[in-house]
C-alpha cells in the first residue's frame, strides 16, 4: 500500500528544510548538506516500493539520512584542525578554573531551561553556538546526541581512541554551556 | 583530597556517555554534595542532552 505520488512530494517538501537543518549541524557545510540530501531523498524515492505506511515515512526518509551522513563522516573521518576555534576553546576551559582546578568562578543556574525549548530563537542561538565550536569536538558531540551513536561507535568511525572522544564530548559540553550561559540565559562576561 | 571540578565536569560528561566505576560514582557524589558549581554543571550538561532530543530538525 503505496500513497499517491503527490502525498509523497509534498511529505518530501515539507520535511526538507528539517532534513537540511540536520545534515548541516553535522556535516557543517551547506553545500555538502544539499549533497546528502539530494542523496538520501533520490535513495528514498527509488526504494518507495519498500516502503509500507503513510505515518512511519518521514521516520523511513530521516533513517536513510542518517545513515548517508554517517557514509559521508566516514569517508571524511579525518577532522580538520581548528586552529583558531581550538586556541578560543582551549582558552574558554582555561579561564573557567583556578591553579588548582576549582572553579575560578561559581558556574550561573539557569533556573527552569525547560521552557527555552519551546522558542524559535533558542534554537538559533543554540546552531550559532554550535558552529562556534572547533569541527572535532562538535562532530562527536553531534554524532552522539544528535545521530544518537554510542561512544564505541564514533570512535570507530573516526578512527579515534574512547578517552580522546571523552576529552572532546567534555570540551563540547563545556563550550556550549558557556555560550549558552553567555548568549542565551544572560550571564554577564567575566 | 576532594577530587578537583575540572575533574568532576570529566566524569559528570563521561557518565553521560559510559557507566562509572564505583569508586568514580562514589567520588563524584561526595564531590556535588560539597560543590553547587559542580551541581548546576551537571543540571546544565543533562539539560544539553535534553535539548538536542528534542532539537526541532530531530525525528
Amino acid at each position: 500500500m503505496s500513497a499517491f505520488p503527490e502525498d509523497i512530494q509534498s511529505s518530501l517538501n515539507s520535511i526538507r528544510p528539517r532534513l537540511l537543518g540536520f545534515a548541516r549541524l553535522q556535516l557543517r557545510s551547506a553545500a555538502a548538506a544539499e549533497d546528502v540530501v539530494q542523496d538520501a531523498l533520490e535513495a528514498a524515492l527509488a526504494n518507495l516500493s519498500k516502503f509500507a505506511g503513510a505515518a512511519a515515512f518521514q521516520t523511513w526518509v530521516f533513517s536513510i539520512l542518517k545513515n548517508k551522513i554517517i557514509d559521508e563522516l566516514r569517508r571524511n573521518s579525518r577532522m580538520e584542525c581548528d586552529v583558531d576555534a581550538e586556541a578560543a576553546l582551549d582558552e574558554t576551559v582555561a579561564e573557567l578554573f583556578n591553579e588548582r582546578d576549582h572553579w575560578a568562578e561559581m558556574p550561573a543556574a539557569w533556573g527552569n531551561p525547560q521552557g527555552s525549548l519551546e522558542q524559535k530563537r533558542f534554537w538559533e542561538v543554540m546552531e550559532a553556538c554550535l558552529d562556534n565550536l572547533p569541527a572535532a569536538p562538535a562532530r562527536v558531540f553531534t554524532m552522539r546526541e544528535f545521530l544518537d551513536l554510542e561512544t564505541e561507535e564514533i570512535c570507530k568511525e573516526l578512527a579515534i581512541s574512547p578517552s580522546n572522544c571523552w576529552v572532546l564530548l567534555h570540551r563540547a559540553r563545556i563550550g556550549l554551556r558557556e555560550c549558552l550561559g553567555r548568549r542565551w540565559f544572560g550571564e554577564s562576561t567575566a | 583530597m576532594m577530587m578537583s571540578c575540572k575533574h568532576a565536569t570529566e566524569l559528570i560528561s563521561q557518565g553521560l556517555d559510559r557507566p562509572l566505576s564505583r569508586s568514580e560514582r562514589l567520588r563524584l557524589r561526595l564531590h556535588l554534595l560539597l560543590c553547587l558549581g559542580c551541581r548546576r554543571t551537571q543540571a546544565q550538561f543533562r539539560f544539553l542532552r535534553e535539548a538536542m532530543r528534542q532539537h526541532p530538525w530531530k525525528l
